[in-house]
């Protein structure tokens, strides 16, 4: 009978074995995918957050930060740093980033682009939200792959979590989680946790470097109420509404402009604005992957935005933005972000003809949506040298 | 502070991974054998920085 139980034993731990060896090597391969950047001729540094705040250095958290521009190009031109991936589980945003590192051209001004803003929380995807671990992203050459990711930064890189989060300097008391939730730990502290320092990094970078204009790309569920809009701080409100009007004038979509809450702490388009010289505004696309009614949560729902539950919310007057058979497609999303990115840039250089930044050779909504967001997209085998990055 | 408690959380995980495993190799019953596989795997993997 005892050697019965010893055999019974070996063949439940021999079980327990395999799937701890396979999920831990899907974790593994998960966590560690490296992403291709192939940097195009806009280029014209690539350094990383430490630079500016060297207490990053080693930690995941210290992001390539692409300085595009020309030789030069920066004297007397202004300076505007784009943020993708804040929250790493909302694509568009940093498809947008990489877009705008493979194939802008700065020609006055310096754009600075950070296209995972929080590596680690691309590392990871949400526990019990039955996340897919990567998606891919077809293109003329080949399918590239991306990390799928989080709201919040990584466990593995910040862990525990206290019972209420502090927020820094405000002392307002927000939800435990969001001490890894890169857009609640705005401006950072140089000895706070690891999201924290990777904020103050950017704070210091954003002063460091006299940016004007900080623009975070994000997504929301259609069941939030701020979506299809630009979040701006009140320094931005002017150039906010004109950006509105040139985008839904020009470029064929819609996009609506909200205040920055005074009493919400630790978002950028908040503390930004209140502790640098720069304007923030944030940028929301519709991402139906994000609501809590969806289906099945799979990389079909991530990248053609097509979900009949949300569907039906909406039949029931619960959505704040509009999903029919259509869905919202990757393309629309990037493109979305890309043409906001093009006309605040313009208008930006319009009223502030003694700071410009002028961009060229950016995909626009139209031309995204025509030739999809895959055509964009660099073949990393054929990179030039030096040009090739890994996110 | 962070570092600190980061540590004691990990070495947490560890006494009860362990304790587990203990537990897995005094229990008589199949039922309770397979509960105490099931507990352990998200602690291994928190403790080998998988998951």
């Amino acid at each position: 009978m005892k050697n019965y139980g010893w055999l019974r034993k070996s063949i439940f731990l021999a079980a327990f074995l395999l799937v701890f060896i396979f999920s831990g090597l899907s974790f593994y391969r998960s966590r560690h995918l490296k992403e291709p950047l192939v940097a195009g001729d806009g280029l014209l540094e690539v350094k990383k957050l430490s630079h500016y705040f060297p207490g990053i250095k080693g930690s995941l958290n210290d992001a390539n930060i692409y300085v595009l521009g020309k030789e030069n190009s920066g004297a007397g031109g202004g300076a505007a740093l784009v943020l993708g991936g804040s929250h790493a589980e909302e694509p568009a945003g940093r498809l947008a980033a990489w877009l705008l590192v493979e194939n802008a051209l700065v020609e006055a001004g310096r754009v600075f682009v950070i296209a995972t803003a929080n590596p680690s929380a691309s590392t990871s995807t949400r526990p019990g939200g039955a996340y897919p671990p990567d998606y891919e992203i077809p293109t003329p050459w080949g399918r590239q792959k991306f990390r799928q990711g989080d709201r919040w930064s990584n466990p593995l890189d910040q862990w525990p979590d206290p019972e209420v989060y502090i927020h820094y300097p405000s002392r307002q008391q927000l939800a435990y989680m969001d001490i890894r939730n890169q857009n609640r730990t705005w401006p950072g502290r140089p000895d706070g946790t690891m999201t924290e320092k990777t904020c103050y990094a950017m704070t210091q970078l954003i002063t460091k470097e006299k940016i004007d204009l900080v623009i975070d790309l994000h997504e929301a569920e259609l069941q939030y109420p701020v979506i299809s809009t630009i979040v701006a701080h009140q320094k931005g409100e002017d150039l906010a509404a004109l950006a509105s009007m040139m985008i839904s004038s020009e470029e064929g979509f819609n996009i609506g402009v909200e205040y920055s809450p005074a009493a919400l702490r630790g978002l950028s388009h908040r503390e930004i604005g209140d502790h640098t010289q720069a304007i923030p505004l944030l940028l929301e696309t519709p991402e139906p992957f994000l609501d809590a009614t969806r289906g099945r949560t799979d990389r079909s729902l991530l990248l053609t935005g097509k979900d009949e539950f949300v569907m039906k919310a909406g039949r029931h007057g619960l959505l704040f933005e509009k999903l029919d058979e259509s869905g919202w497609p990757i393309d629309v999303r990037v493109g979305r972000h890309l043409s906001s990115i093009i006309q605040i840039l313009r208008v930006w250089t319009e009223l502030h003809p003694d700071r410009p930044i002028l961009m060229e050779n950016v995909p626009s909504y139209a031309e995204v949506i025509a030739r999809g967001t895959g055509y964009y997209l660099k073949n990393p085998d054929r990179a030039p040298a030096g040009k090739l990055f890994y996110e | 502070m962070g570092a600190l408690i980061t540590i004691l959380y990990y070495l947490l995980v560890a006494f009860f991974a362990v304790c587990f495993l203990c537990n897995f190799r005094r229990s008589k019953n199949w039922q309770t054998e397979v509960l105490y596989l099931i507990v352990l795997l998200p602690f291994l993997l928190r403790l080998f920085r998988l998951k």
